[in-house]
């Protein structure tokens, strides 16, 4: 096969004309024309994430069904394509738009993206996560895309009386050597078949036109205009604001409503009920749900974590935490005698961290009598409408799941935890509910990227890294949507943890290897304190959170490398580009020490620190440079009381290469995106587990990136190498939080070991105290 | 429950609610205008950011009872006609030339927030913004556009500062 940069492979594939009264196209994509690319791969020991990752696995389970997705052209010339992938902000639907525009020819303003509601017949096919989305759907879609255009050109030469290969297609308009014309729209019913045909088609051949090229976002006029609907935006009638009273300790349970005719007598409020997670209130504003949890008193049962903190947790952990193993290097000279060689040990903690988005856990449910219909951000839908359907009594078929463009993800909306309580609310109350968590809740109950602790041996002679070993241990990672349907969802919600501790060692085993050739090399994953699939042992909700394990593995792993070139006198640039398994890695690092002038000169209490991630069959590099400087640490914002200011990363550098890239500046935004989170990662992004309750209450004391944390500078490098696109959503993260941890190290002389940095600081006396919710304040026409 | 009337995107309103009820929920609740967004109801994440005469205020913290005849409020849907001429505020047209949103939940409070910093600054015959006034802006974004939001407040300040341009009651 032909590869070459941006260029696009020339190959033959398998299509189906679907019957239908317009035309409607698919793709046939088990076909062995069309498996994964021979990866270049290293000649020593490839480890299993290096050739086969979670993105081909999750590409794999999409492939039977890949014939059940279309591309259809309408009367209008409209090129309609119903995403079975959720878009929450990271710019699927544009690149997906962008891929069609660009086999058929059409503008991208003619081609139009909706989402798919949940669709059980996908069966694996409607999962969005792990950066998995473009991976998946590029080919499925070019095919389907690529049938619909020889379709068209068909039906043309026949109406326009011309030779096929004569014809031309621009701007949708497919015209022939003699100036007749006609519009996709004109051909749309000619090129549709009365039976569903499989059919023979080659890609477009020529330089890509659109693919490739910066494009904006499809929908960033509806954002930026306030058009855009969210699902807590949706006119459903009569679902009026509903919001839930939750227990004081992280997954209680309610026992008994106290004051049931007290809160049905706040003003606004029609309904009140109990349900498992708590006690629902519906009323005429979300303000008067917020004044009514002022007042509603319930019993509540303890939650499982009652009486655990972060320090019983990482007891846990250390507990469980497997003997370091030190991979048998065998190691010997030139002369055939043993080697001598020293061993160093690094331990790392991070606590959990909230994987909340901006948009706060909304879900509109309308359950009446035997039917229900679901509305939300869901990136599970299928396995949600199984799980609800579960939940309520009803046949799979009596539940409707729309899944509503989402306000960002970043893991929370892998779960649908909104979506099964509004419609047992709904169901309860006998009426429809627009319910959104409160944000407070959303902290304190939503789901945490789960506690865990890395621990590293390194083995080296001389100057060389000789062997590595690293043991991550972690809180248990709920994987209970499985692979988005109902049958890998219950295997990883087996009892004793044993299945979930299956499906996360797979995904750990698919996701992490070591990028770097020293010698022998070993990296297993443990996990402990199941989470709520276990129903006998649930201790805490969790979940992923952008990149699950990479960035921490990776930030220790770069942490440790550089301690080692430190203590042995060499240039972590130097150390990290000579052990490079691949010409590709060396590319990416080789890109931001040149952009970063790595090495010049800084004032004492700043550094630069480089860190460098390899997933999604891409390779990224970071070089950061940070201010640990008192004067800067110590800063204020005017307008922010409680601001965390802490080191400031003023320089952000970042070079990725995802093999093809479809939209150079969503990727830009993807990475800068992943940046901001990378920095909050290390330095100050965290929830504080304290008896059994999280403390966290809003962004205000969650310190999640903030424009007063934001580098000066950012750039960001797109190297592309393939004809074939990785993954790219979640591809900011680890690089840039590990850059951001050897710099702080650099910058101070320390090694920083618990994460985020300003973890053990005290907890602001302004958070609100367990159990309660904050009321609105009362000052906001004086507030500036 | 007394009958309110407000006037909102240059629209007489009537509305019959409370008095402590958030602007925010009477926008979105029950008027149905739902570009200002529910981030924390605790004039913390900025989502709801929108003007009242002119200066951007947190709907979600002003009862709305407080609001006096007169005052005006102006929504992300209000913004573009709140400006002389046809089309988007130019704020508006940068975000789009910058690409800025990501999953856009909090941009019309980032656009707000960024025409009050803007307006403040021309008010002043200023045509540059400096890092520091940058930092101020509290709106959160954890998509992290804010690379994206501070390069567009730069690009608009120098659109703008060759022809100022405010919107309704907000002209100094």
């Amino acid at each position: 096969m032909h590869h070459s940069a941006r260029g696009v492979s020339r190959r033959r594939f398998l299509g189906y004309v679907i019957a239908g009264p317009t035309l409607v196209t698919a793709a046939r994509w088990i076909d062995p024309r069309v498996t994964a690319d021979a990866q270049e791969l290293p000649s020593i020991g490839p480890q299993i994430a290096e050739s086969y990752d979670l993105i081909d696995f999750l590409r794999d389970a999409a492939r039977p069904t890949a014939n059940l997705i279309t591309v259809t052209v309408e009367e209008d010339g409209t090129v309609s394509f119903e995403l079975h992938r959720t878009e929450v902000g990271q710019g699927i639907s544009t690149a997906i738009a962008m891929i069609i525009a660009e086999e058929m020819d059409v503008p991208l303003t003619q081609v139009r993206i909706t989402q798919a509601d949940a669709r059980p017949e996908l069966l694996f096919n409607q999962l969005t996560g792990g950066s998995n989305s473009i991976y998946t759907l590029y080919d499925p879609v070019r095919i389907a895309a690529a049938v619909a255009r020889q379709r068209l050109l068909d039906a043309a030469a026949v109406a326009l009386g011309s030779a096929g290969s004569q014809l031309g297609i621009v701007d949708g308009i497919i015209r022939a050597p003699d100036g007749s014309s006609l519009g996709f729209g004109e051909l749309a019913r000619d090129a549709a078949s009365t039976v569903t045909e499989e059919v023979d088609v080659e890609p477009k051949a020529e330089r890509p036109r659109i693919v490739g090229t910066p494009q904006n976002r499809i929908d960033a006029r509806a954002m930026v205009t306030g058009e855009m609907r969210y699902t807590a935006d949706l006119d459903v009638p009569d679902a009026l604001p509903t919001m839930v009273a939750r227990p004081p300790t992280h997954l209680g349970r309610p026992v008994r409503l106290r004051n049931e005719g007290e809160v049905l007598a706040v003003p606004g409020v029609t309904h009140v009920a109990m349900v498992e997670s708590g006690v629902a209130i519906r009323a005429r504003t979300f303000g008067q749900c917020i004044d009514a949890l002022q007042v509603v008193d319930v019993e509540w049962a303890p939650g499982p974590a009652a009486g655990m903190d972060d320090e019983s947790v990482q007891s846990a952990l250390e507990a469980a935490e497997l003997p370091p193993l030190v991979p048998d290097a065998g190691l010997l000279d030139p002369l055939g005698l043993p080697m001598p060689v020293e061993t160093r040990d690094f331990t790392f903690t991070f606590a959990f961290q909230p994987n909340c988005p901006l948009e706060p856990n909304p879900c509109v449910a309308d359950v009446r009598g035997d039917r229900a219909e679901i509305w939300g951000p869901m990136k599970n839908p299928v396995v949600a409408k199984q799980d609800i359907a579960e939940a309520l009594g009803l046949p799979q078929d009596a539940v409707t799941v729309h899944v509503v463009q989402g306000g960002g993800s970043f893991g929370r909306d892998l779960f649908w935890d909104a979506a099964r309580e509004a419609a047992l609310v709904s169901q309860a109350m006998g009426v429809p509910v627009r319910l959104s968590w409160t944000r407070t809740d959303d902290f304190r109950q939503g789901r945490a990227h789960p506690a865990c602790r890395s621990s590293i041996r390194i083995t080296r002679s001389a100057t060389d890294i000789v062997s590595y070993a690293q043991h991550h241990t972690s809180v248990n990672t709920d994987f209970g949507h499985g692979l988005g349907e109902i049958i890998s969802a219950r295997v990883d919600e087996l009892p004793g943890g044993f299945g979930g501790l299956g499906f996360s060692q797979t995904v750990f085993m698919l996701t992490q290897y070591v990028p770097y050739d020293f010698g022998p090399v070993q990296q297993l994953l443990t996990e402990t304190l199941p989470g709520p699939g276990e129903v006998e042992t649930n201790v805490f909700r969790t979940g992923s959170m952008r990149n699950i394990y990479s960035p921490n593995v990776v930030t220790a792993r770069e942490l440790a490398i550089d301690q080692i070139a430190a203590e042995v006198g060499r240039d972590p640039l130097e150390l990290r580009l000579t052990t490079m398994r691949d010409a590709r890695s060396r590319a990416v690092l080789e890109k931001v020490a040149e952009a970063g002038g790595w090495g010049r000169e800084m004032p004492a209490g700043t550094a630069q620190g480089l860190g460098f991630h390899s997933e999604y069959k891409g390779r990224a590099a970071c070089l950061i440079e940070i201010d640990c400087r008192p004067e800067t640490v110590g800063r204020t914002v005017p307008t922010a009381q409680y601001a965390y200011t802490g080191p400031r990363v003023t320089r952000a550098i970042y070079a990725v290469d995802v093999g093809l890239t479809i939209n150079p500046r969503g990727l830009e935004a993807q990475m800068l995106g992943g940046m901001m989170d990378g920095i909050a990662n290390c330095l100050s992004f965290s929830l504080h587990l304290v008896d059994g309750a999280f403390a966290e209450d809003s962004w205000e004391h969650a310190y999640y990136t903030r424009q007063w944390n934001v580098p000066f500078e950012t750039q960001v490098f797109i190297l592309d190498s393939s004809s074939q696109p990785g993954g790219a959503g979640e591809f900011g993260v680890a690089a840039s939080m590990a850059a951001t941890a050897t710099a702080y190290a650099r910058a101070t002389g320390t090694m920083p070991t618990s994460f985020p940095i300003n973890h053990g600081l005290p907890l602001a006396e302004s958070i609100a105290p367990r159990g309660t919710i904050p009321q609105s304040p009362t000052d906001g026409l004086g507030r500036r | 429950m007394p009958v309110r009337k407000l006037t909102v995107n240059g629209r007489r309103v009537e509305v019959d609610v409370e008095d402590d009820v958030r602007l925010l929920w009477v926008l979105r609740d029950v008027l149905g205008i739902t570009g200002p967004k529910y981030g924390c109801g605790l004039s913390i994440c900025q989502s709801c950011t929108s003007l009242v005469n002119g200066r951007a205020v947190n709907p979600c913290a002003i009862p709305v009872g407080q609001l006096r005849p007169g005052d005006e409020v102006i929504t992300i849907e209000g913004l573009a006609d709140a400006v002389e001429g046809d089309g988007l505020h130019p704020v508006q047209e940068v975000w789009l030339e910058q690409d800025v949103a990501q999953c856009g939940y909090c941009q019309p409070g980032q656009i707000m927030a960024a025409v009050d910093l803007i307006q403040g600054l021309l008010a002043a015959g200023r045509s540059e913004v400096t890092e520091e006034e940058l930092d101020s802006l509290r709106n959160v974004c954890r998509c992290g556009t804010y690379p994206r939001v501070r390069a567009a407040i730069r690009r608009a300040l120098a659109v703008m500062s060759e022809t100022p341009v405010f919107v309704r009651g907000a002209r100094p």
